[in-house]
């Protein structure tokens, strides 16, 4: 059982992030080849969908040319249809991640904090989250009707278990010794957990956040599939009656660009909250 | 300002009895030096002190103002150097410059903004010391502060604690397994067996003291002895 024989990286506890990742050394070294390189590939993926499109392999109604997506997405944009439909589904994802979200924060930190709250609340939202949240939409749907109530609640209850299962795991991780520290130092009660345990965990809770938001995005496109009279889910079935491919083609990309924009999100949150993360020493 | 007073202190673990009677006093300023072999009860008793632990007979009076200084310098990976000196004090200006002094005092000053993640090992656990220094203490616990150390950032660090508890006079307990650093920092030493204090010897050397000091190796013998610890290698 010596410590030598754990390759470097290997990090055995799930509440750690691996600090020091080993990588293979470059094919090509040096900025630029680096990058020419990494970028590579998609674009000789978008140069064979231009040239299968331009030659007409790649049949239009099956699947449109890049630039007829290109102008699709201008007119979408000018209409004012994209975003009409867009700020429908980011107010739709906000509002259920907003409820969901700190709920799953709230009893997470309960569970994790208190003996009572853990064996309370933690086998039931164990239990519950075994169940996959889409299969209750068309439950939900027929509870609450065709209006935005089930979308929001659909959204709230995806958002709700990553954080609920991250805050709890990182609030209840949290180093003994150094919370003992913090009561020798005479911090108690809520000031303790405020001035320790939340700090302690915002790294645990950050790898929620960042599930959270996927997965509201996920149970949005979900939500909106049915009888919703605005969003993207809404333009995506009206697409889907009409046999607009490009119109289709587009939303993917918005949420694409959507997922892309949550890990930017989480990020710069990281960045603010955590300053420490990249500065650690190597030992 | 009435120093420790531990009269029949028992500690039980499940049914091993850890402590049992054990009583020590120390003197306001007096820095008492607590060894035993690992497993002795000696954090026990100095948990029991620090308000950590529960004990299941005797009594303890300690100074309502005690601070620890641990093994791990158990500094909050969140917050900067300073706000870590500041745990559990408001940070109001008055405070602020205390924890820059106390800061001072360790040879961090301008670390203030520093991440705990930065710092050597030396380094943090100087800023533990610097937590548990500005608060004024009237009882300074160290739990086995150096142990975790290198052989010459703890050299460093032993004559850091020395320095700083001459100057701020607070009573000291010192748990350790190291007979050497018992000698060289405190006025008396205790040696825990058998959960009581065994033997208890004033140290005699004067200060500023240095481990060659005539009688430092006959000290030293005597209380490897008692700890049942016979230093002779490679004489078979």
């Amino acid at each position: 059982m010596s410590a030598g024989t754990l390759a470097p990286g290997t990090v055995a506890s799930p509440s750690e992030t691996p600090r020091t990742v080993r990588r293979r050394p470059p094919a090509v070294t040096g900025r630029l080849g680096d990058i020419a390189l990494r970028t590579s590939v998609p674009v000789l993926l978008l140069g064979l969908w231009a040239w299968g499109s331009g030659s007409g392999r790649i049949e239009e109604r099956i699947f449109p040319s890049p630039w007829s997506v290109a102008t699709t997405f201008v007119d979408l944009v000018r209409t004012g249809v994209l975003w009409d439909n867009l700020s429908v589904s980011i107010g739709r994802v906000a509002l259920g991640f907003v409820i969901g979200g700190s709920l799953g924060l709230l009893l997470g930190t309960l569970a994790g904090l208190v003996r009572l709250g853990d064996q309370l609340l933690d086998p039931t939202l164990q239990m519950l989250r075994t169940i996959p949240f889409l299969a209750v939409a068309p439950l939900l749907i027929l509870w609450f009707g065709i209006d935005e109530r089930p979308k929001i609640i659909i959204i709230a209850t995806a958002a709700l278990f990553p954080l609920y299962l991250n805050t709890h795991s990182a609030v209840r991780n949290v180093d003994r010794k150094v919370l003992e520290a913090g009561r020798v130092f005479g911090l108690r009660g809520l000031a303790l957990v405020r001035q320790v345990v939340l700090p302690e965990a915002i790294p645990g809770i950050l790898v929620g956040l960042r599930v959270s938001l996927s997965v509201s995005l996920l149970a949005l496109i979900v939500a909106e599939l049915t009888n919703a009279p605005k969003g993207l889910g809404f333009l995506m079935t009206s697409a889907q009656q009409y046999y607009q491919t490009d119109v289709l083609v587009v939303i993917i990309v918005i949420y694409a660009v959507w997922g892309l924009s949550v890990d930017l999100i989480v990020r710069g949150i990281e960045r603010v909250l955590l300053p420490y993360k990249h500065l650690g020493r190597s030992a | 300002m009435s120093g420790v007073h531990a009269t029949g202190v028992v500690k039980r673990f499940g049914d091993r009895t850890i402590l049992d009677g054990f009583s020590l006093d120390i003197a306001p300023g007096e820095f008492v030096a607590l060894l035993g072999a690992s497993g002795s009860g000696k954090t026990t008793f100095l948990r029991i002190l620090a308000g950590l632990e529960d004990h299941d007979g005797g009594t303890v009076d300690a100074p309502g103002q005690r601070t620890v200084v641990f093994q791990e310098p158990r500094l909050v990976a969140a917050k900067r150097v300073r706000d870590n000196v500041l745990l559990g004090q408001r940070p109001t200006a008055q405070h602020r410059k205390a924890a820059s002094a106390a800061l001072a005092e360790v040879a961090l000053a301008g670390q203030e903004r520093a991440w705990p993640t930065t710092l050597s090992g030396g380094e943090a656990q100087r800023v533990a010391l610097a937590r548990a220094l500005v608060r004024r203490p009237d009882l300074l616990l160290l739990d086995e502060p150096f142990a975790a150390l290198d052989a010459l950032t703890r050299i460093r660090m032993q004559a850091l604690v020395a320095d700083l508890v001459h100057e701020h006079r607070p009573a000291v307990l010192l748990v350790t397994h190291d007979v050497d650093e018992a000698i060289l920092l405190a006025d008396r030493v205790a040696v825990l067996q058998d959960g009581v204090v065994g033997v208890e010897v004033e140290v005699p050397f004067a200060r500023p003291r240095r481990r060659g000091v005539a009688g430092f190796g006959d000290l030293r013998r005597r209380l490897l002895a008692e700890l049942g610890v016979e230093e002779t290698i490679g004489a078979a």
